[in-house]
């Protein structure tokens, strides 16, 4: 144990039981961006699948959302140590869109409007773990939470549900993304506190 | 890893903030902007960790200042703002964060812009330019609720006295100074055209404050004509207006 803080009872609750090492619960939905929030019009919005040299899948907002869409009901945990339980997002699930994408790579790089990236092993955007989600409590998902569509990958950190995606990128090896290379770990799964580079 | 400081001044900032003044034995420095995870752990085991931005400038010296504002049902704040006394042990964890920051290396023009407690960080950045002379000119544009509610009041008005330190502009959302041109509103188009510097000169631009906030005054600085890729922000609470 830690050195104990004189005076200090905190507050605990029952949801605390299902929340990961260090987190706190929030029924509010804060926000982590390192930029400005971009708005790109749904007429020039689009999202592709590379190889980094070639396009393999494309499509523009209208052949996206003809694409089968899931209701996903998660919870989500941020670095910064707020979780929020069951949210309710819809979107198109990546095995959906990945379905025929033919590759032997290992790993994937998400890529954003604004220029963020974030990094991501390609299986866990396979088998029903991540989508592409434009909907928040039925609603249309806010700029400033990622509108028009974000990535989400609910079992891993939220900083690698990129918002406002438009596209990712396969890779042979794997490679640091924004956050990635600023301290923060390369793969980030909550359960395990993997925050910052130097946790294992 | 968790490091163990002791808290060696405790200072009011405002009727909700605090400033704690840490003596950190082993502290590796840090750089302007960034933050440090803070760890309390009550007598039964239970642990709650929160994210502060140091107040200080970077030294050698292993002093760590916080600036803390007590949210009204925090877990956390109310605890640093009002029970911590000198002599207590703090865990911290850090520094952390690469991105909101500055570096001497860089000569541009600062533009700084705050809203409420958002000044913590930016504050960092005023303390350590002017500790090290640096030549890149600052600007910071320091939104808050009424007169009584600006952090580190007597510094800022000793450091933008100076020549080449810091040059202010308040802005004010609820109540302002008797006789104060402007009345009580949030940052618009005006205040961004003559609190500012201009996008020709490519200043880099570091925004701090509440989600809301920074929506509004990024949006206002890319309608100025500011690169995307030139503003940093950093946003901390829920959409809307805090309490």
């Amino acid at each position: 144990m830690g050195t104990i803080s004189r005076g200090f009872t905190g507050r605990r609750s029952a949801a605390d039981a299902k929340l990961p090492p260090g987190q706190y619960l929030t029924t509010d939905f804060p926000v982590l961006s390192a930029g400005p929030t971009p708005h790109v019009p749904l007429d020039r919005w689009e999202f592709v699948i590379d190889d980094g040299t070639n396009v393999l899948r494309k499509w523009d907002w209208k052949s996206f959302r003809q694409l089968p869409t899931e209701i996903i009901s998660v919870d989500i945990h941020c670095v910064t140590r707020w979780s929020k339980l069951g949210t309710s997002w819809e979107g198109v699930s990546l095995d959906t869109l990945l379905a025929d994408v033919k590759t032997d790579a290992s790993y994937a790089m998400a890529r954003s409007y604004g220029d963020y990236t974030t990094n991501l092993p390609l299986k866990d955007l396979r088998n029903e773990q991540a989508w592409i989600a434009f909907r928040f409590d039925g609603q249309e998902l806010a700029p400033e939470h990622g509108g028009t569509a974000r990535l989400l990958v609910p079992h891993l950190y939220l900083w690698k549900s990129a918002k406002w995606v438009r596209g990712i990128t396969l890779m042979h090896h794997d490679k640091p993304g924004f956050w990635e290379s600023l301290g923060y770990h390369i793969y980030g799964d909550p359960w395990k506190e993997q925050r910052y580079t130097e946790d294992e | 890893m968790w490091r163990v400081g002791t808290v060696v001044a405790l200072h009011d900032e405002t009727m909700t903030a605090r400033t704690i003044a840490l003596e950190v034995p082993d502290w590796p420095g840090h750089v302007a902007g960034q933050h440090v995870d803070v760890r309390l752990t009550a007598p039964d085991g239970y642990s709650a960790v929160r994210s502060y931005s140091i107040a200080s400038a970077p030294n050698s010296d292993g002093r760590v200042e916080l600036t803390v504002e007590r949210l009204p049902n925090g877990e956390v704040s109310p605890y640093l703002a009002q029970e911590l006394a000198v002599g207590d042990r703090l865990e911290l964890r850090g520094p952390i964060g690469g991105w909101f920051v500055w570096r001497t290396q860089q000569t541009e023009p600062i533009q700084l812009i705050a809203g409420g407690s958002g000044i913590v960080p930016l504050m960092a950045m005023i303390r350590w330019r002017a500790a090290t002379a640096g030549c890149a000119p600052c600007r910071l544009l320091y939104s808050v609720r009424e007169p009584r509610a600006v952090f580190y009041r007597g510094e800022l008005q000793a450091l933008s006295d100076r020549s080449n330190a810091v040059s202010i502009t308040y802005a004010y959302t609820r109540a302002t100074p008797k006789d104060w041109p402007r009345p009580p509103g949030r940052i618009d188009a005006t205040l961004i055209a003559t609190g500012t510097w201009p996008s020709n000169l490519g200043p880099t631009s570091y925004v701090c404050g509440p989600t809301s906030f920074v929506e509004n005054a990024t949006e206002l600085l890319i309608a100025a004509g500011h690169g995307r890729e030139s503003i940093r922000t950093e946003r901390f609470g829920a959409i809307g207006e805090r309490k």
